[in-house]
């Protein structure tokens, strides 16, 4: 226990990046996630197929590989970041097709004959969407989103076998530094990281929860 | 949903929509004409990244040999190993989580809230220096247990979308509840929820890259740590794209695979399953009305 105590600084540090990673990545995944999910519904047939491209092409690249990207080769290319700055790009790259999916599904829930009711009064594009359909997408689209979060707080753990010090990498040098106290070490960082994800996941559920006895 | 939002395009309209797609087209084309030409252009007074010299080493059948002996046999060997127990993992928590005594039920939604809110990574780390059980093993049980407890939620979800009547008819047959569970519900919940757990299992073969940081050999590392180092950081970008084609031709086959059975198992049972496209959605539909079932029938859940 005493390890963790020792240690509360460097902890708190750690936790400190690994909140800088998930906001800023967070932002700008959810930027780029809603301009590749616009571009996914547009009449653009060219956009619409870049974009279902750019899905199924992060999607299927491990974290792990778009992290290395970010640290070893965009250097080879003249791109002098630092650490931090090249994993929040990694992140957002790799979480914005998740928050794309997140929305477009969203839309889709919508039953579609909300917007033929809507259409029948009368309502032009602009009402139909703005009055009609995106008050209920955005609704059903908070519980997912809010697990992509969950899963970017969890991913940020992977930036830290990259140089960023972040709680995993705090948690593998302190656990290197007391071998006799591996156990508390490491649950003191597993208490951080549960810290994001347990009150983010039980807003999903409540949240859910609501949906459901709405439809 | 588009078509309804929209008055139906005229002669005007369509045009303008393929003009500007064309645009867009070109837009994109450029762009990556331009990417092409930046990688190529020469660094200093080394050849650009296309150059055949950085890639005379992929000339060499030895070099593909060690890729495909020790990287992604590396890969797949733990993804599969994983994946197997992660279902069997799976099939256990699920029966668990719906159990009807409180005393199993709850301490297993307690278990599997912490090992969901945990990141692989650090269970890799744990594993590795606390029961001591080396890096194929640690990436493993890692992966085993984050999958097991997602794919066991999936199979829950698919347990409480399935009409009563099938477990009335299978109690009123004289089976136990066990029975029915195992013989009637469960096989019908694992086929509705096969293309969520194929989608799960992608998921599983993109993490054990993760195996890198913990010091397994895989894929990642015999490309960009042990060969990139040996020939040097000269074929370090050739490396990087060999890695990349070649982890997404087994995902891509794999969420292929996923979308084939969906297709199948939704022609088969005349009912539709759940879209491999949208796992969290669905499995959020799932988990939610699990839960709200479980709360109408006084089984609390937590």
């Amino acid at each position: 226990m005493d390890a963790i105590i020792d240690n509360l600084p460097l902890y708190l540090e750690g936790f400190g990046t690994t909140l800088l990673l998930l906001v800023v990545s967070g932002l700008a995944a959810l930027v780029i996630g809603t301009l590749i999910a616009a571009m996914r519904i547009s009449p653009v047939a060219s956009l619409r197929w870049f974009a279902t491209v750019y899905t199924e092409f992060v999607r299927n690249t491990p974290l792990t590989l778009v992290l290395f990207f970010c640290i070893f080769v965009l250097p080879l290319l003249d791109v002098r970041l630092d650490f931090v700055t090249r994993a929040i790009i990694g992140l957002s790259v790799y979480t914005s097709p998740f928050v794309a999916e997140a929305l477009r599904s969203g839309v889709n829930g919508v039953p579609i004959g909300q917007a033929e009711a809507a259409r029948s009064v009368g309502f032009g594009f602009r009402q139909t969407v703005g009055l009609v359909v995106l008050p209920q997408a955005f609704r059903m689209t908070i519980p997912p989103l809010i697990n992509v979060f969950i899963a970017l707080t969890k991913n940020t753990s992977v930036a830290g076998g990259f140089f960023v010090v972040e709680l995993f990498a705090v948690g593998r040098t302190v656990a290197n530094a007391r071998g006799d106290q591996v156990i508390p070490v490491l649950l003191g960082v597993a208490a951080f990281y549960l810290l994001i994800t347990v009150p983010l996941g039980l807003l999903a559920a409540r949240l859910e929860r609501r949906w459901v006895v709405q439809r | 949903m588009t078509n309804v939002l929209f008055d139906a395009p005229g002669p005007v309209a369509r045009r303008n929509s393929l003009i500007a797609s064309i645009a867009g087209g070109i837009a994109i084309l450029g762009g990556l004409v331009w990417i092409f030409f930046t990688l190529n252009a020469p660094r200093g007074d080394l050849p650009g990244y296309f150059d055949p010299s950085r890639w005379d080493v992929f000339a060499d059948p030895t070099v593909w040999r060690y890729i495909f002996v020790a990287g992604v046999w590396g890969t797949l060997r733990a993804a599969l190993t994983a994946a197997v127990f992660a279902v069997a993992l799976g099939i256990v928590f699920s029966l668990l989580r719906s159990a009807r005594t409180s005393w199993i039920r709850i301490p297993t939604a307690i278990v599997l809230e912490f090992v969901r809110g945990m990141p692989v990574l650090l269970m890799m780390l744990f594993i590795l220096l606390v029961l001591n059980t080396g890096s194929f093993w640690a990436v493993v049980a890692a992966l085993t247990l984050y999958n097991g407890a997602l794919i066991g939620e999936a199979l829950r979800a698919g347990l409480a979308s399935l009409p009563k009547g099938q477990r009335e008819a299978g109690l009123s047959l004289g089976m136990r509840p066990m029975q029915s569970k195992m013989l009637i519900e469960f096989p019908q919940a694992f086929r509705q929820m096969l293309p969520i757990i194929i989608a799960q299992l992608v998921v599983l073969l993109k993490d054990t890259s993760l195996g890198y940081i913990v010091g397994y050999v895989e894929l990642l590392r015999v490309n960009m740590n042990q060969l990139a180092s040996f020939y040097g950081n000269y074929y370090l970008f050739s490396f990087f794209i060999v890695t990349l084609v070649l982890y997404l031709a087994m995902n891509l086959s794999l969420s292929w695979i996923a979308r084939w059975v969906s297709r199948r198992t939704a022609s088969k049972t005349g009912r539709p399953t759940p879209n491999p496209d949208e796992e969290n959605e669905e499995l959020l539909k799932g988990i939610a009305k699990a839960n709200a079932e479980s709360r109408q029938t006084g089984q609390g859940s937590i």
